[in-house]
């Protein structure tokens, strides 16, 4: 579909305020609540607003640690990206997955209650993993930034 | 902290897969009445734990073909240089997450752009002209996925 300036500023207002009302973005968009609604059904119909997610805050829920697993894959073993991944899958800490063309292959986001729980997460689940050539963590000391917020 | 149950961890579950569900609805699949439901979410809220809402958008149906994750280590030390540093990154429209890290780099940047060209132009002309920057490592990402997390039932089922 053909995004005008009009969508892109309505999807950037939306964008910066997930929880507001249609008649509040309407207004701040300068939109009629109908040409707005309009608008949002059809960025919907094409796929382009996915949907609104809830952000958790895995902190409060009592996951302090964050680690950024760097993984170097076995690429000599046939289907071992398949298998490491499917294998991740399976760990509910891991909660998110990337893989990459570049110096690393694959990124596990691990969360841990405390030091202890990601020592034994690390040890029992994620050094079992198959096909591993190389692992690194990036423990996380601070988010600066996190709004993951496109540059529309 | 506060105790979650089965019931909490589902109600995050389906609010992470759709935050625009109503109480009434929400409550249906759960078989929770509306009020309920409706109770169970403040308390999420009112503890922290659900922290906003995102928008998902379909980045490259918006013409950014490019997510790049930056592994970046600081040259200069000290913390003026630590505040900078993050002040000035964290303000590139295109940087969408600056995580400060421990380990082989100091920061984590998530970088999106229209495409490797594109990408290019953030790089050189914005990130690398950063006072204290030292090494980059720059990772393309081909995939993603997100998971949901540790929020599966406690009870009568094994993780």
């Amino acid at each position: 579909m053909q995004i005008d300036d009009m969508d892109r500023r309505l999807l950037r207002y939306y964008q910066a305020d997930p929880a507001l009302s249609a008649a509040a973005l309407a207004e701040t968009a300068g939109l009629t609540r109908a040409a707005c609604w309009r608008r949002l059904e059809k960025l919907r119909a094409a796929g382009v607003i996915r949907g609104v997610r809830a952000v958790i805050d895995w902190g409060k829920l009592g996951y302090a640690v964050e680690v950024s697993l760097r993984v170097a894959v076995d690429k000599t073993q046939p289907g071992a990206f398949d298998a490491v991944v499917a294998r991740a899958r399976e760990i509910p800490e891991v909660i998110e997955i990337q893989t990459f063309l570049g110096r690393v292959d694959l990124r596990l986001s691990v969360r841990a209650r405390d030091m202890a729980h990601y020592q034994q997460i690390y040890h029992d689940r994620i050094l079992t993993l198959p096909h591993l050539a190389d692992i690194e963590g990036l423990m996380r000391v601070a988010t600066i930034k996190d709004d993951e917020s496109l540059p529309l | 902290m506060i105790d979650l149950d089965d019931l909490d961890r589902a109600l995050l579950r389906a609010l992470a897969a759709d935050a625009s569900q109503s109480a009434g609805a929400l409550g249906r699949n759960l078989g929770l009445s509306q009020p309920a439901t409706w109770r169970r979410i403040r308390r999420l809220e009112q503890a922290g734990i659900l922290a906003g809402r995102r928008l998902d958008l379909d980045k490259t149906r918006l013409g950014f073909g490019v997510t790049v994750f930056l592994g970046i280590k600081l040259a200069a030390r000290g913390r003026t240089s630590l505040e900078d540093f993050e002040r000035a990154i964290s303000a590139i429209p295109e940087v969408q997450a600056v995580h400060h890290v421990l380990g082989r780099f100091d920061y984590r940047v998530r970088v999106v752009a229209r495409d490797l060209a594109d990408f290019e132009r953030v790089l050189r002309r914005r990130v690398m002209t950063l006072p204290s920057v030292g090494d980059i490592e720059s990772n393309v990402v081909l995939s993603e996925e997100i998971r949901p997390g540790p929020l599966r039932a406690a009870t009568g089922s094994v993780d």
